[in-house]
């Protein structure tokens, strides 16, 4: 219809100026970006989880298979250390949209310190493993383990890079209550590589056979 | 808000500027942001998704002509019985390279071109989300691109090559059998072109759902903005899955794992589950921007609406959710099973139904239309007739039994170059010819786009044609030579003659190419108009070639060919009108006062530090892990880069005049306590990670 178009442009408004996004969705398209990638890492781990369960009871009678290194009193406790960082991730999401930008950094920091302890404890497994006789390439069980859990790991790493980042960028004055989404974007990633976890411990220890 | 209001383009909201006040920042060093837009460094730091499309059709036209002449080289081998133009080692060399190349460098990246270039016009918007992620797209794409390539060439000729088919079967794929470098380069190749696409395809995603323009609900985008939408999604969730592939078969060939070891146990239908679960959703990556492209074609050359919108849409989701269920007809003779035999082979059957849908509707817009055979039409017929056929063959391979005696054989390489060279290639080609006016701002000569299209379509159908019954006599695909005494000479000399066909008629439109531009710059480079084809799509109503900033407003839309509808009315009698002169409609460029986001020189800086681990991972660790260190500190250069730049030449910011300072942004700062920070506002740390 002719008459829904000015031809003249007429200057930005006031209101254009306070940084609100206006999108399609309504959601920013950082937090849409976040989810979307999310939704192309459930595939990711969908096929090392399918790979790892197709593979591990490939092994020879006298191998060495699940039973023989899995420790679950650690891994449990690991685990329960991971999934206290997702506690603490919403506590830094939380504080940084109050304006408590200290909270924010201890929260952070907190998260980021829950977080290499997982990983801590998983480089002491695999350490534990490989000296019971569990390497990478021992057998078809040890190759798809230590891939499926590995690629976890570098997830949870990647994670504890990020938290790091914007730790400092708040030491650093830059991470203010108006970036609140941005740590509640990290904090998406977080949650997924803490939830994709569960399944993991689920499927590979808990259930081993 | 009245309508008026939402012609108002302000930077923070249509652009993907950060949300929250601009923070001032104080630029170091490298952290300034490149300037300009004229001359080659404008092209290397762009970020505007129209440059972004037309060198992604650029490099892919160039692929198209190395995977061209291989397929040439297969060609000349087996043009007669005994043929012994290339050895059968580098027969195998070339023949995966022309698939791998043909596959991910060619039908992939000109669908990305085109998805680039129309998508965020198609939808009303002045650039895609993450314009800067986008530049890093093309470059990723470009470094898996030469370095997959360049196998060709290291170590002498094609000794290096991935030798073991495009879907590289694991444990043929292995260190044992295949014991050169090229199943790595392969592997490696592939994972970066897999970066690229995925990072591609969250963007494009993000674009289509968040930066429609007012008005633009979802049944009311075009057709090819709905087949790119669901190819983008088919590529985020198949993706991952050959990742995955790639990173086993990787393990096993460096580290000595043991995923397709089959001493250790090891089954060799992972790499076939993992690779076709991936591999057929990937089809329909390759068929559907073609059919989007054809659904644009077909109603302008028509002058009737798209027959079946709805349907058409419906059956393009249709066949991206059955698209996940048919894989394993891809193995009917790897012994999955007769159950899952039975349950592929009808789902199978099944898929035709809703491509069916969209020949009929095609079909259906061009009855009683008034038709013109144009270029871009004659394309468009070809893709719905050639891909008819290819489509029925396939139909054939869902009868299991018939399928077994022709696995292997060229009646599946007929079969499939029927939907790819007939349907996706020759759609992707008419797109080239229907879009070039609004890329460039002039068309293709008519005269030879017309010669070479039949040139093409002659040879085309007797080169592929002919394998049809080379494969039910008996031929098997991937094996170097045959008997004179097996009966196949005839039919291969002709497809061999035919293929040369092609190549004359490929020689036409880069010709064409060539003649056009240079009449029309002769001719003083007259204006095409927006409008040359009296087309239906948003894209059409600005200005050729399309300003930076796409339109001078935003355009309310208020339903499906919007501006088809700006332009023709009913009479009382229900006969079609003019009811408006497309120069009153279309914008015509001149709006300056919009503010464009800054080119940058990370983008590409992280292809290059993409293209190093690349190769460390195939030669040298240490190289790899020098790559990861400057791809990391890239990765923070990126995210430490000031989000904007007032300064940057052919952008008129209506910010206010801050010339020759670089300390400011020139933004609605408002942030006095900020000052200090040089960690600009930035976007798209998130998708970084």
């Amino acid at each position: 219809m002719a008459e829904t178009m000015t031809a003249e442009a007429p200057g930005h408004t006031p209101e254009h100026h306070d940084g609100e996004h206006h999108t399609s969705t309504g959601l920013s398209n950082e937090k849409l970006a976040m989810w979307v990638f999310l939704g192309s890492e459930c595939l990711l781990f969908g096929g090392l989880i399918s790979t790892y369960m197709f593979n591990k009871g490939r092994i020879g009678p006298n191998d060495v298979g699940p039973e023989d290194v899995f420790d679950i009193p650690f891994t449990s406790v690991s685990s329960f250390v991971l999934l206290m960082s997702s506690l603490t991730m919403v506590f830094a999401v939380s504080s940084i949209a109050r304006g408590d930008l200290r909270g924010n950094r201890i929260w952070l920091a907190t998260t980021a310190a829950l977080g290499a302890t997982f990983v801590a404890g998983q480089v002491y497994e695999f350490t534990a493993f490989y000296s019971e006789g569990l390497g990478f390439t021992t057998n078809l069980f040890g190759s798809a383990f230590y891939a499926l859990t590995g690629f976890h790991g570098a997830h949870v790493t990647i994670g504890i890079i990020m938290l790091m980042s914007l730790l400092v960028m708040s030491m650093r004055g830059n991470l203010g209550p108006e970036r609140a989404e941005t740590v509640e974007i990290i904090g998406l990633y977080w949650h997924f590589v803490d939830i994709v976890w569960i399944v993991i411990f689920t499927i590979v220890y808990l259930f081993p056979q | 808000m009245t309508i008026t209001d939402r012609t108002i383009t302000a930077p923070e909201e249509t652009l993907a500027l950060p949300a929250g006040p601009a923070i001032a920042h104080r630029p170091l060093g490298v952290f300034t942001r490149p300037q300009g837009s004229e001359g080659w460094r404008s092209w290397l730091f762009t970020v505007d998704h129209k440059r972004i499309g037309i060198m992604y059709g650029a490099a892919a036209l160039f692929f198209f002509l190395v995977g061209g002449a291989e397929a040439l080289f297969i060609r000349l081998q087996l043009a007669t019985p005994n043929g012994s133009v290339i050895g059968a080692g580098t027969y195998n060399g070339v023949f995966t390279m022309h698939g791998v190349t043909m596959v991910f460098l060619v039908i992939m990246p000109m669908a990305a071109a085109f998805a680039n270039y129309l998508l965020p016009l198609q939808v009303g918007a002045r650039d895609v989300a993450f314009p800067r992620l986008n530049a890093f797209s093309f470059w990723c794409f470009l470094a898996g691109g030469m370095l997959l390539t360049s196998s060709i060439l290291v170590g002498g000729w094609f000794q290096n090559a991935p030798d073991g088919g495009w879907f590289a079967y694991a444990p043929n794929t292995g260190l044992l059998f295949s014991p050169s470098k090229g199943i790595d380069f392969y592997a490696v190749g592939l994972q970066i072109l897999g970066i690229a696409s995925l990072v591609s395809a969250i963007n494009l995603i993000v674009t289509v759902l968040n930066m429609r323009t007012p008005g633009m609900s979802f049944f009311r985008m075009p057709v090819l903005t709905w087949m790119l939408l669901i190819t983008q999604f088919l590529l985020l969730f198949a993706l991952p899955v050959i990742t995955v592939a790639l990173f086993l078969l990787m393990f096993d060939r460096l580290w000595d794992a043991n995923f397709f070891n089959v001493e250790a146990g090891a089954d060799p239908l992972l790499w076939q589950h993992l690779f076709w679960i991936f591999g057929h959703p990937e089809v329909y990556i390759l068929i559907l921007p073609a059919f989007g492209i054809v659904s644009e074609i077909i109603p302008t050359f028509s002058r009737k609406p798209l027959f079946g919108y709805h349907f058409m849409v419906a059956s393009g989701i249709a066949i991206g959710f059955m698209g996940w269920g048919v894989w394993a007809h891809h193995m009917f003779t790897s012994g999955v099973g007769p159950l899952s035999v039975a349950a592929f082979s009808v789902s199978t059957m099944f898929i035709a139904v809703p491509t069916g849908v969209k020949i009929l509707n095609w079909l259906a817009t061009m009855y009683r239309g008034r038709l013109r055979f144009t270029t871009p039409m004659l394309y468009a017929v070809g893709v719905v007739s050639m891909f008819t056929i290819g489509g029925l063959s396939g139909v054939t391979h869902s009868i299991a039994p018939s399928d077994t005696q022709q696995t292997d054989t060229y009646y599946i390489v007929a079969h499939f170059h029927y939907v790819i060279f007939g349907g996706a290639l020759l759609g992707l080609f008419g797109g080239f010819y229907y879009w070039w006016p609004k890329a460039f701002g002039y068309k293709l000569n008519e005269g030879w786009g017309k010669a070479s299209f039949w040139v093409m379509l002659i040879g085309f159908n007797f080169t592929f044609g002919p394998m049809h019954i080379l494969g039910l006599q008996g031929m098997s695909r991937r094996i170097a030579t045959y008997r004179a005494d097996e009966g196949f000479a005839l039919w291969n000399m002709v497809a061999t003659i035919s293929s040369f066909v092609i190549a004359l008629g490929v020689i036409m439109f880069f010709w064409n190419v060539y003649v056009s531009t240079r009449n029309w710059r002769r001719a003083g480079r007259p204006d095409v108009g927006p409008d040359p084809w009296d087309a239906r799509g948003l894209e059409w109503m600005t200005a050729s070639p399309v300003p930076e900033h796409n339109f001078d407003e935003d355009i309310e839309v208020d339903r499906l060919d919007h501006f088809w509808h700006r332009k023709y009315g009913k009479d009382e009698n229900g006969r079609i009108v003019r009811a408006a002169p497309t120069s009153e409609i279309a914008h015509d460029g001149s709006n300056t006062n919009v503010h464009l986001p800054s080119p940058s020189y990370w983008p590409i800086v992280l292809g290059g530090g993409i293209l190093l681990v690349g190769y460390g991972i195939i030669y040298n660790l240490w190289l790899a892990a020098a790559g990861l260190v400057f791809l990391v500190a890239s990765i923070y250069g990126w995210i430490l880069e000031p989000a904007d730049d007032p300064d940057a030449g052919g952008h008129h910011d209506d910010h206010g005049d801050d010339h020759g300072d670089p300390d400011s942004n020139g933004g609605p700062s408002g942030n006095g306590e900020l000052a200090t920070a040089d960690e600009p506002a930035e976007t798209e740390e998130a998708t970084v990670g």
